[in-house]
């Protein structure tokens, strides 16, 4: 095996790396704090691999020229924080509505409206939910360190090829910001899920394709959202999630991102006082890691749901183990950095209620 | 006995009936598209950015790949399309409401980018599908539903000049206002068009054309007044012309 290389980088540029070692070769984005080294970054390094970079208008136009290189069968990508994320929504359904696959990135900061630019999970709905108008979702992974930034890029271009389906890599200002070692890797071959037999690149010897969302013949629009269900069905079999010290605990904390990360420090500093504390941390926010929480639900764990927010994946953690459990909540306020102490008082209150 | 046809639809035309309504421009519009296609040999390098309003359906009556852009989004689709296949035609096809309001950033900055994409704008000064409400196209006085009174400047500000703004960008390489109204303006049309794809085949950069078409439904008029109407009341507002060409004046 060959000796591998640790570089030490900042998430967002993990991020830029990953999805050049995932062949992609369209980055369309538009300047946003705390996501600019992804650009940045990409603006030079396009070029060497013979790729496009576009610095858009807005982030309208950049997610709209997403789906125009997704439609033509290219890798793709665009990246932003919340507020830009919001005006992207528009392009992301049109992308789900005609099966178009691409890569968002969003490096998650304070919210709602211009907010600050530090740290937040308040995205979570937005990116679990679909986000935009309509019955669709988006795939969802949530690093919570730079290597992950950099491996769920990888993953991220192929599931989005593998389902035709755009996918969201919900990251936050921590992940983006921090620096920290990364082992680069390139994967094998992409794999575009046989791309050339849908993506437009002219009708050279074969019928003319077609690539939308709209439906208007009695019938077809219904028949259009059950394939799109029967997709997110099928989906749910990407469900992954980290599980730590879960086996003997009394109380299961569920945390994702780099609030998951945090949480680990704390677990493992109240381990080592003999207390018997766990934590799932989930990697897919969409699909939702629901039977792993279950199997644990069954084995009869309390659970405590920490965010960044106010409280929204702790919706899914109740759903998850709804006619077993329930789930307490613990929220630290977008706008506040926290660190491993400011959540033992919540856990060791929640393990000893 | 043995016929000769003299005349007949360019194979890139798809045998149906439009859904257009009667007078409407819409169909001759696509027909020149469609001609000039096919005689510059395009037909299987051509892909299709379809935008929002009556004009989404033209990819139901042109045998090209296309894809459907959200409402003004068409330029951007196809900057994103144009940068994955360098080598393919790439052309959007809008109309007043669509390039002119909601997706006026995204045809400025297409345009001034210079992306190697041409743009076919059809300006029928209402919204059509929708039902006949103001456009940013909209004349003075003229009655939509959303301006029952007439347009006025104080309420509404005045009717924008597209070509007039794209004309002045600096990655603009051709950009041409004509008019559907007779059979001269419609030849004129046909070429504007080819000499616009032509700018963008020989790598020189964006070309856009603009065309003042009819609405007789919105308009509420006969087809036969809605041509006069685009030659008494459009024309002496929306100057027809050539409005930028590099190929000419010696600009970059």
């Amino acid at each position: 095996m060959s000796e591998k290389k640790r570089i030490f980088i900042k998430g967002n540029e993990a991020i830029a790396r990953g999805a050049l070692a995932a062949g992609c070769t369209c980055y369309f984005g538009y300047p946003i704090t705390p996501q600019n080294d992804i650009p940045e970054f990409l603006s030079t390094e396009m070029a060497t691999v013979n790729g496009e970079f576009v610095q858009a208008e807005s982030e309208v136009a950049a997610a709209n020229m997403l789906l125009g290189a997704a439609a033509g069968g290219a890798r793709a990508m665009t990246t932003s924080s919340s507020p830009g994320v919001s005006l992207m929504q528009e392009a992301i359904s049109y992308m789900a509505g005609s099966e178009l696959p691409g890569v968002i990135v969003n490096v998650n900061r304070g919210g709602p409206g211009l907010g600050d630019i530090g740290s937040s999970q308040g995205d979570y709905f937005q990116s679990t939910r679909g986000g935009g108008h309509g019955d669709y979702r988006t795939l969802v992974l949530a690093p919570g360190t730079c290597q992950e930034g950099y491996d769920m890029m990888i993953e991220a271009f192929d599931l989005a090829f593998k389902y035709r389906n755009p996918v969201l890599v919900l990251a936050d200002a921590i992940v983006g910001q921090m620096k920290e070692p990364v082992i680069p890797w390139e994967p094998k071959a992409a794999d575009n899920h046989g791309a050339e037999n849908w993506c437009l690149d002219g009708a050279k010897g074969r019928e003319k394709r077609l690539l939308k969302s709209l439906f208007l013949e009695d019938g077809a629009l219904a028949g259009q959202n059950r394939n799109l269900q029967a997709k997110y069905e099928a989906m749910q079999e990407e469900a992954r999630a980290d599980v730590f010290e879960c086996d003997d605990a009394e109380l299961v904390v569920v945390a994702f991102g780099s609030i998951g990360r945090i949480v680990k420090s704390t677990v493992r500093r109240l381990r080592s006082e003999g207390k018997k504390v766990g934590l799932v941390r989930p990697l897919t926010l969409y699909p939702f890691p629901s039977e792993v929480l279950r199997d644990i639900a069954k084995k009869g764990k309390r659970f405590l749901t920490i965010e960044q927010n106010c409280g929204q994946m702790v919706d899914d953690v109740r759903l998850s183990v709804r006619g077993i459990a329930d789930s307490e909540f613990h929220g630290h306020m977008p706008g506040d950095l926290p660190g491993s102490d400011d959540f033992l008082a919540p856990i060791i209150k929640h393990l000893e209620d | 006995m043995s016929e000769k046809l003299v005349f007949d639809a360019p194979e890139i035309m798809i045998d149906r009936p439009t859904h257009y309504c009667p007078g409407c421009h819409h169909g001759v519009a696509h027909r020149l598209v469609g001609e000039v296609l096919t005689e510059m040999g395009l037909v299987d390098d051509t892909l299709c950015v379809g935008s929002i309003g009556c004009s989404v359906f033209i990819y139901n009556y042109l045998d090209v790949d296309a894809v459907e852009a959200p409402h003004g989004r068409a330029p951007a689709v196809a900057t994103g399309l144009k940068r994955a296949h360098k080598d393919k035609f790439v052309f959007t096809y809008q109309g007043d409401g669509d390039l002119a309001s909601i997706g006026l950033a995204e045809i400025v900055h297409a345009a001034n980018r210079g992306e190697k994409i041409s743009v076919v704008f059809i300006n029928n000064t209402v919204y059509g599908m929708t039902g006949g409400q103001m456009a940013p196209t909209t004349l003075l006085g003229q009655k939509t539903t959303t301006s029952p009174n007439g347009r006025s400047a104080e309420e509404h500000g005045m009717a924008i000049r597209m070509s007039e703004i794209i004309g002045g960008l600096g990655g603009t390489a051709y950009c041409e206002r004509v008019s559907l109204d007779s059979v001269k303006n419609i030849r004129r049309a046909k070429k504007a068009l080819r000499k616009a794809f032509e700018m963008q085949i020989n790598g020189t950069g964006f070309g856009f054309v603009e065309m003042l078409s009819a609405c007789p439904t919105n308009w509420k008029m006969d087809p036969i007044a809605a041509n006069t109407r685009i030659s008494e009341e459009m024309i002496p507002y929306f100057p027809l012309g050539v409005f930028k060409d590099v190929t000419k004046d010696g600009e970059e």
